[in-house]
């Protein structure tokens, strides 16, 4: 399984989502991408782009980053 | 695949920065997204130096008004504060209107210009940016009925 770190931290929205979907596409189902995040917004926008997508939330924390893991599904 | 279509309606900056963001976001949820590009919008599509075609005197009057492309485009509201606007955006890390332009197009969001607009407003294809569409009402409307989300902007 690889695991791709992305850091998007001062991208504003819609970046940090567009950085995800960049690297998902790169990767094989089962890998994971962490991704460290400063726009608010992504709390909940990576939620819902997980339940569009179909792709897993491993873990969501939320901080100053946020953190998030994701799956490809 | 979830389709959406937006009508790029408006030349104003802000609203094109609107635009420009849900088309990225639509994208980047998978979606195939298309933003027909039609009256002021279309404005955002084209080159920013002047392109030598032959006009009427009407057609280049009105041209060489109107903004060429989304670098000269204004805000809607305190049209004055414009380039202030853009150097808070820009201090804040937003995305520029051009950058969202190409990245949109870059993930696939398919941009068509209406043709009656550009034959109104004397606007000619090689005027405006590389990897457009070119089409009217129907494939909007074609589109739009098989999209969950259709927006004019």
């Amino acid at each position: 399984m690889a695991v791709k770190e992305i850091d998007a931290r001062g991208l504003q929205c819609p970046g940090p989502i567009v950085e995800v979907f960049k690297a998902i596409n790169a990767l094989k189902p089962g890998d994971e991408i962490r991704i460290q995040v400063t726009d608010r917004g992504f709390l909940e926008d990576v939620k819902t782009w997980c339940r569009k997508t179909g792709n897993v939330l491993v873990s969501l924390e939320d901080g100053q980053p946020i953190k998030a893991v994701i799956r490809k599904k | 695949m979830t389709k959406n279509a937006i009508i790029m309606f408006s030349g104003d900056f802000d609203k094109a920065m609107a635009g420009m963001i849900i088309a990225n976001g639509a994208a980047a949820m998978g979606n195939e997204v298309t933003v027909f590009f039609t009256f002021w919008g279309l404005n955002l599509l084209r080159k920013p130096g002047k392109v030598k075609v032959k006009k009427t005197t009407m057609d280049a009057m009105f041209g060489s008004m109107m903004p060429r492309g989304p670098e000269k485009a204004k805000l809607s509201k305190m049209t004055w504060a414009t380039g202030q606007m853009k150097k808070t955006m820009k201090r804040k890390h937003v995305q520029e209107i051009t950058e969202l332009m190409t990245q949109a197009q870059a993930m696939g969001v398919k941009f068509i210009a209406c043709t009656m607009s550009m034959d109104v407003m004397g606007i000619q294809k090689e005027e405006l940016i590389d990897g457009l569409e070119f089409a009217g009402v129907a494939t909007y409307i074609g589109t739009a009925d098989e999209s969950t989300i259709t927006l004019f902007i």
